[in-house]
């Protein structure tokens, strides 16, 4: 019974995405794709270019995507960074035993349960350097008022700061299941011998939470490198472009304008293969590492 | 005398439709002409106005209509301004769930003409009754190559908006004409009140008047030139990073436009460049809330040409051109934009009729629109190509760098000027 299984596969995934890789070969805009419109007739007039969108990509041509590309790689990696740092402190807080721990749990899962934009668009208000709570509070203490979002710098800055603020909750929560699934007996045995607290956190904690590590570092780093609600809704349309990952500046190729079919889809096939060229290289490092 | 023909056309091409006042349409010209009583079936608008303060008197105009037209049925759909495009564009191109009419900002109607989206309305029952009667600004928006692709409905420019006790504190008379003297009054009022002058959107769509006041553009289509990095477009970019340096409030990049009239009608700000869509929302504002007559309005300021130029806004009404009933929708757009719905839709809502004979005693009675009346003959359509939409990515991404300083005005405006270049095939960048 694989027919099924290969049906689904075929409509949802290949088809899709073999087109999208077609597209990519062509120089398919809006203009000159088949167009059917009541009285109007057209009929497709984009041609084969084989592997010119990928040259001037790659090459760096269109001097666009090297620039992004390295944005794309210091904005995933800050990010995840600081989610697994984050997320973790906050799951050994909470690993204690202590009161209204649930409570706590669910305070700090708020940030992921609020829809993305809804929470975008509450930090975009907050740093709203004119009316923005975040200036009236350093103001009240004397400080000068910031322009927030002003420079590409701090828009940057505030890009991966939100995004840090909607991820950690999730790090979070899986590295608090990774942490309770590791034997108590372990710890027990490890102060009998005399280890001290860094110690059973290096020696037992880290080591025991690497399934669970290792998972929420590969969705992370996919997650973040296709992050696009974040940048796109918190910086709006008055910024220099410097803040935009590739996913963005792709979505701003097929989507203001006159659409360019074949450049967006050269993006997305170049995005995928950059994302599956690095989870194969970090799955087999995994396995490595494993069997080490 | 002219406005009194234009009225009596205007009525002849409603009573034309309504009663059989004259067969004399049917000269059989396309097939299109026929008797609009006949004429049966539903159709569905798509409407961009705002929800709460403008649609309603819409939606009156379409029961209207369905009065007058019992054989017709009419969808009305508001959808968000922001959100349009996208959404008629992909309804559009695969022929499914598109309107049959729609009201599309004017800055769209080359894009959806040359990709055929839109229905050439010239010699159908939208236009019957001729265009003799709209206002030149906005009917240049409406052609593409030639061709009729909408008929004005409403219409917009940019203007200065000001606080006239503002002024009058800081011993200032009448509203700057020129850039220069538009600098010097926010420093004077800076001075005497301590109320910042003006803010500056740092927006593609209002760095225009500053091009358009040295006589530029974005590109030149007779000459297939891309004029954004001009000499005189490189002077106008200079002028407008001068007025941000000196004349305007600290702006907020991500929040520009929300900041700028949050400040405005909060009295934080003397005078803006604005249009008059904003009007109702300043008039919300404590600035002027209750003393409407606060607010002056004036001219964009001129540049070296000596003559104050802004883009003509707005949008049109415009027809599928997959339409399932084009005569339905033909009938239906000539009736939202004739005068008489015109008249009713600006007393309601203050937002600018696009003819002239709409411009009745009842309509200019109202503040707002006396005001921008005399301002929309600065107006001028922005250049007709397909891809102005995606022009304007690139231009505000210099244009921001260029503000806030981090290139110089030429090279920011080369930058802007090879991004065109990769938009606009064909095209050379002129010097």
């Amino acid at each position: 019974m694989v027919a099924p299984v290969a049906i689904v596969l075929a409509v949802l995934v290949l088809y899709p995405l073999g087109y999208g890789f077609y597209l990519s070969l062509t120089d398919a805009n809006e203009a000159n794709v088949a167009r059917d419109i009541g009285a109007f007739h057209a009929p497709a007039t984009y041609k084969m270019v084989w592997f010119d969108n990928y040259w001037s990509v790659l090459s760096g041509a269109d001097g666009d995507f090297y620039p992004r590309l390295i944005w794309t790689v210091i904005w995933t990696l800050s990010c995840v960074v600081l989610h697994i740092a984050i997320g973790m402190g906050l799951a050994l807080l909470l690993n204690r035993r202590m009161r209204a721990k649930l409570l706590y749990r669910a305070l700090l899962i708020l940030p992921w349960a609020v829809p993305a934009f809804v929470g975008v668009f509450a930090w975009r208000l907050m740093l709203n350097s004119q009316y923005g709570v975040f200036n009236d509070m350093i103001t009240a203490v004397g400080l000068p008022a910031q322009n927030w979002l002003a420079t590409p710098f701090a828009q940057k800055t505030a890009v991966i700061m939100v995004n840090v603020w909607i991820g950690v909750p999730f790090n979070m929560v899986a590295l608090l299941g990774g942490l309770q699934s590791i034997p108590k007996e372990l710890y027990e045995a490890a102060e009998m011998d005399g280890a001290s607290p860094w110690q059973r956190f290096v020696n037992i904690t880290l080591p025991g939470l690497r399934p669970v590590t290792n998972t929420v570092v590969l969705l992370g780093c996919i997650w973040t490198f296709n992050m696009f609600a974040v940048i796109y809704l918190l910086l709006g349309q008055n910024t220099t472009g410097e803040a935009d990952i590739l996913v963005t500046f792709a979505f701003r190729k097929a989507f203001t304008g006159v659409s360019d079919y074949s450049g967006a889809a050269t993006y997305g096939i170049v995005i995928l293969a950059l994302l599956l060229a690095f989870s194969t290289f970090y799955r087999r490092r995994q396995l490595k590492t494993e069997q080490a | 005398m002219r406005r009194g023909i234009s009225i009596a056309a205007a009525v002849c091409a409603l009573a034309l439709t309504a009663t059989a006042c004259g067969d004399d349409g049917d000269d059989g010209s396309t097939g299109k002409a026929k008797d609009a009583k006949d004429i049966s079936g539903s159709l569905t608008y798509w409407d961009t106005s705002d929800a709460t303060t403008e649609a309603p008197v819409y939606k009156q105009l379409i029961k209207d209509f369905e009065k007058k037209y019992p054989k017709i049925k009419v969808d009305y759909e508001n959808v968000e301004f922001a959100s349009i495009e996208q959404k008629f564009k992909s309804a559009a191109k695969t022929g499914k769930g598109a309107p049959d009419v729609m009201r599309a900002d004017v800055g769209l109607i080359p894009e959806y003409a040359s990709l055929h989206y839109i229905a050439p309305l010239d010699g159908t029952l939208a236009l019957k009754g001729g265009t003799d009667d709209f206002t030149e600004g906005p009917l240049n928006t409406t052609k593409y190559q030639g061709k009729t692709y909408g008929v004005p409905s409403v219409t917009d420019t940019l203007g200065i908006l000001y606080n006239k006790k503002l002024f009058k504190k800081a011993g200032i008379e009448k509203a700057p004409t020129t850039w220069d003297e538009f600098i010097e009054t926010a420093k004077t009022i800076k001075k005497k009140t301590g109320v910042e002058g003006t803010y500056l959107n740092p927006d593609s769509y209002f760095l225009l008047p500053f091009l358009y006041g040295e006589g530029t553009d974005l590109a030149d289509t007779k000459t297939k030139k891309i004029t954004i990095n001009s000499p005189e477009a490189v002077k106008a970019v200079t002028t407008a990073k001068k007025v941000y340096d000196q004349a305007s409030a600290k702006v907020d990049f991500a929040n520009s436009y929300d900041n700028m009239q949050t400040s405005f009608k909060n009295g934080e700000v003397a005078m803006l460049v604005q249009g008059p869509w904003s009007v109702t929302d300043d008039l919300s504002g404590k600035a002027f809330k209750g003393d409407e007559s606060n607010l002056g309005f004036a001219p964009v300021p001129a540049g070296s040409t000596g003559k104050p130029q802004a883009p003509t806004g707005g949008h049109d009404l415009t027809v599928y051109q997959g339409s399932k009933n084009l005569d339905a929708a033909y009938l239906f757009t000539q009736f939202m934009t004739s005068s008489t719905s015109q008249q009713k839709v600006a007393e309601e809502t203050a937002t600018l009729p696009t003819r002239e004979s709409a411009y009745t005693p009842e309509v200019t009675k109202d503040a707002r629109i006396k005001g921008f009346h005399p301002i929309m003959k600065t107006a001028r359509p922005r250049v007709a190509l397909p891809q102005v939409g995606s022009l304007f990515t690139p231009l505000v991404q210099q244009y921001t760098k260029i503000l806030q300083g981090d290139v110089s005005v030429k090279s920011g405006l080369d930058a802007a000027a090879k991004d065109f270049k990769k938009l606009l095939p064909g095209y050379t960048i002129g010097s």
